[in-house]
């Protein structure tokens, strides 16, 4: 199968600069900056199809065609390397292994939007990271790839790396650039959106550390190349992060349109489940996406063979589909339990609310207290229509989408696995029967 | 000009303003509550989401409905909108929801509060709450500070509004005081208990929705209801000098600025006119305050509604709570 962004992974010394040139990298800085004008260079990442892999899958050329190229304020480009959903580590793989590829993606990015400055907004917790990609920072600018006339020409970028506290909610974009100008990090109310308003008030594109590094191989091979790659309108390759009851958790780049059954079983990926045990349920795309059982995620409810593709996995809306999201492969097997994971999912989001507005602050919290009495055998008979309600009274009322992140994982999970639920309360019942 | 129709009645307004102003412009019931906006305060708003409303018609031009319920307080209007408030079963529902989530955490401690009586939220959760709570855990709590010798904060009772950090941030210089912390954790602090000392940081207990910032000088001298409230000014050479004087027989208990019916504050007062002037021989009084905000103080109001079983329910509580241990270790009656 085809790779675009990890063919060179496991070549020795990829990090370094001389190692990276030598495999062909900063060939689309060297084609985009002498042979085609900015515009030119993000037709080309229209014409690729390319959708944002942060999570939501918006089309990465449209949103660069909203950047307001009229005002007289500077543009910024922001990569996202906040990379804090549970189950996804692909960003920290890249950058860890090639840090090489995000950085030739910037510098054709910026070129594109005609940003002089960018930025790469990374989670504090990959401080390891930051020093590599400072180092690496450090070779493209020796090597003129970044600063001043860069390869000779007009144009001169300088790009920083910003490490942040460690907090989910940096991931989100409004959020990043409110820490990134060394604020509070909380979201923003939109619009405006950063396209008008972004950084400093200025116009400003915010992209994940995948959709950048996806740039490169979209200006070496066309976009009408890239857009040949993939199914439909999921083009191109995917990086997934798969971990959980498996026999070879690890980040595969895949191309979109793989059978979830095959990814999940051969041998080439995740090698299917650990220990001979049978699948019971995925998530496929990060913690915030709905998880499936194992007959619907590997058929549609119309039974037809699931797809990794962001069509076929949300086939079904959320009665019987989820998303592709970050690509977060979480797999469990027929010892888990729902409910405990739930609740872990729970702690998780109560932890990151960012508390500014009420119903992602209470609701979140709410909903882990139950959970943990659910999870610790105190349930009672009103819980599961507690959560149910709580998740639906958060869901489209928050100011940013960490309030659906939170409600989501709990609809689903009662939704496919009610009876679990009924089974803690049933349990702890019986418990306080035997106490009395 | 944007026409709009707001629960099924049309009204004009200025191009670019909220959903909330314009209903506000048509008055009466179709004004969506608001506990974060404060149009005198930069950048509030979109917090609370209590004033959610259904855009059932995105414009004239986009006549598609908006997906999601919307922060009327921070949505612009756009000509050709329509607008439902009170007519939209998904919005009341939705608001209960943010009702019940003002409150779980809520200590509801209204029989020694201070606020009782002129509360928004006291006042939100009886027009648009449900009867009982559902939340049957353990409520957060945070120990009471002293914002400078005149504030006490009691953050238990907070609701993130941020308003009295704006505060703190537009109407002075130094930028003294924020939120610390995360999601249900955080707390509204100054920076290392240092002092909020400026000419104008009263206003924060005016902006202040509940009973988290309380005046100290006033602090337990009266029930709300038992003061009459009087219009008054002198003449300040820092503020308008324009104030309502709080008082029982002749004292003055405690000066405030004027708020209006939406419980905002249109001209702030500077502390020498808030904690200096307990005298009413100090101030020109132009007459009694006529209170038309729905809540317990609005006397012309409160005999027409349940507000008077509020009111009554508190002073029941106030009297069975005297010399009784109280819910939490951290609170004293005779403080
Ligand atoms: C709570 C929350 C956390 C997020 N975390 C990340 C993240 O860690 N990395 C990321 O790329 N996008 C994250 N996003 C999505 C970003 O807001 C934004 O959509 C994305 O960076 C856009 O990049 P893309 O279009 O290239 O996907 C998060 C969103 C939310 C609501
Ligand atoms: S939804 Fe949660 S994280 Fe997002 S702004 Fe509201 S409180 Fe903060
Ligand atoms: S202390 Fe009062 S004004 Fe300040 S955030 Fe809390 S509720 Fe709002
Ligand atoms: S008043 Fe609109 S969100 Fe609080």
């Amino acid at each position: 199968m085809r790779k675009l962004l990890l063919e060179h992974i496991s070549e020795p010394g990829i990090e370094t600069f001389d190692v990276y040139r030598k495999k062909g990298g900063y060939a689309s800085v060297e084609k985009s900056l002498k042979t085609m004008t900015p515009d030119q260079v993000t037709e080309q990442v229209k014409a690729s199809g390319l959708r944002g892999r942060g999570g939501a899958g918006f089309p990465a050329g449209m949103k660069w065609s909203f950047l307001d190229r009229k005002s007289d304020k500077p543009r910024y480009l922001v990569c996202n390397a906040d990379e804090s959903e549970p189950g996804t580590f692909k960003d920290r793989y890249l950058m860890e292994k090639i840090p090489h590829l995000l950085i030739e993606g910037m510098i054709t990015s910026s070129y594109a939007l005609g940003a002089k400055t960018s930025y790469i907004y990374i989670r504090g917790e990959y401080m390891y990271i930051v020093r590599i990609l400072e180092k690496a920072i450090e070779e493209a600018y020796a090597a003129g790839f970044l600063g001043k006339n860069i390869l000779g020409t007009e144009y001169s970028l300088d790009l920083y790396v910003h490490p942040g506290a460690g907090a989910y909610i940096c991931g989100e974009e409004t959020a990043l650039l409110e820490s990134l100008e060394g604020k509070r990090g909380n979201p923003r109310l939109k619009p405006p959106f950063p396209a008008i308003a972004g950084l400093y008030a200025s116009p400003t594109v915010v992209n994940n550390v995948e959709t950048i590094a996806a740039v490169v191989p979209i200006i070496n091979l066309s976009g009408d190349e890239y857009a040949k790659i993939g199914l439909g309108k999921s083009t191109g390759t995917k990086l997934i992060s798969a971990s959980g009851h498996i026999n070879k958790s690890g980040v595969y780049e895949i191309e979109l349109g793989l059978p979830v059954e095959e990814f999940i079983y051969s041998d080439q990926y995740c090698g299917g489940v650990w220990k001979g045990r049978k699948l019971k349920a995925v998530v496929a795309g990060g913690s915030s996406v709905p998880i499936l059982p194992a007959e619907l995620i590997l058929k549609t409810a119309k039974g037809e063979p699931r797809l990794m593709t962001y069509e076929s996995l949300s086939d079904g809306g959320f009665i019987s589909g989820t998303m592709l999201g970050s690509g977060g492969f979480i797999v469990m097997d027929e010892t888990t339990s729902i409910v405990k994971n739930l609740y872990t999912f729970a702690r998780f989001y109560h932890h990151e609310s960012c508390g500014q507005c009420s119903p992602c602050r209470e609701g979140t919290g709410w909903m882990e207290k139950i959970l943990h009495r659910l999870h610790h055998g105190h349930g009672r008979k009103e819980d599961i229509d507690i959560l149910v309600d709580v998740a639906k009274k958060i869901e489209g009322n928050t100011i940013c989408p960490l309030g659906d992140a939170a409600a989501w994982p709990v609809a689903s999970a009662i939704r496919h696995f009610r009876s679990e639920f009924e089974e803690c309360v049933n349990n702890s019942m019986k418990v306080k029967e035997l106490v009395h | 000009m944007a026409k709009v129709v707001i629960d099924g009645t049309e009204i004009e307004v200025a191009d670019g303003i909220t959903i909330l102003n314009a209903a506000r412009q048509l008055g009466g019931h179709s004004v969506p509550p608001a506990m974060c906006y404060y149009s005198t305060l930069k950048g509030s708003g979109g917090k609370c989401r209590v004033c959610l409303v259904k855009v059932a018609q995105g414009s004239a031009k986009d006549p598609r409905p908006m997906p999601k319920l919307v922060a009327s307080c921070s949505t612009p209007v756009a000509d050709g909108m329509v607008i439902q408030n009170l007519t939209s079963p998904e919005v009341l529902e939705a608001r209960k929801g943010v009702v019940e989530f003002l409150l779980i955490n809520h200590p509801l401690d209204c029989p020694i509060c201070d606020q009782a009586g002129e509360c928004d939220l006291q006042n939100l959760a009886y027009e648009h709450g449900v009867g009982k709570t559902r939340y049957e855990e353990e409520r957060r709590k945070f120990e009471k500070i002293d914002i400078g010798d005149k504030i006490k904060l009691h953050m238990t009772r907070c609701i993130l509004c941020y308003r009295c950090t704006m505060v703190a941030n537009q109407l002075t210089d130094n930028r003294v005081h924020g939120v610390l912390n995360r999601g249900d954790a955080s707390e509204i602090s100054t920076y290392i208990e240092k002092a909020v000392d400026n000419d104008f940081s009263g206003n924060m207990i005016d902006v202040c929705p509940v009973g988290a910032l309380t005046d100290k000088t006033f602090r337990f001298k009266s029930r709300v209801w038992f003061t009459k409230p009087m219009d008054a000014h002198r003449n300040c050479t820092k503020c308008s000098g324009k104030v309502v004087l709080w008082m029982k027989d002749n004292e003055v208990l405690r000066v405030s600025a004027r708020k209006d019916q939406y419980g905002e504050v249109k001209e702030f007062i500077c502390n020498e006119c808030r904690y200096d002037h307990k005298s009413a021989t100090d101030w020109t009084i132009e007459g009694p305050r006529h209170i038309d905000r729905h809540s317990v103080i609005a006397q012309n109001h409160y005999e027409k509604t349940d507000l008077l079983t509020l009111k009554k329910e508190i002073e029941r509580q106030i009297e069975f709570q005297k010399g009784k241990p109280l819910p939490e270790p951290n609170r004293t009656l005779a403080e």
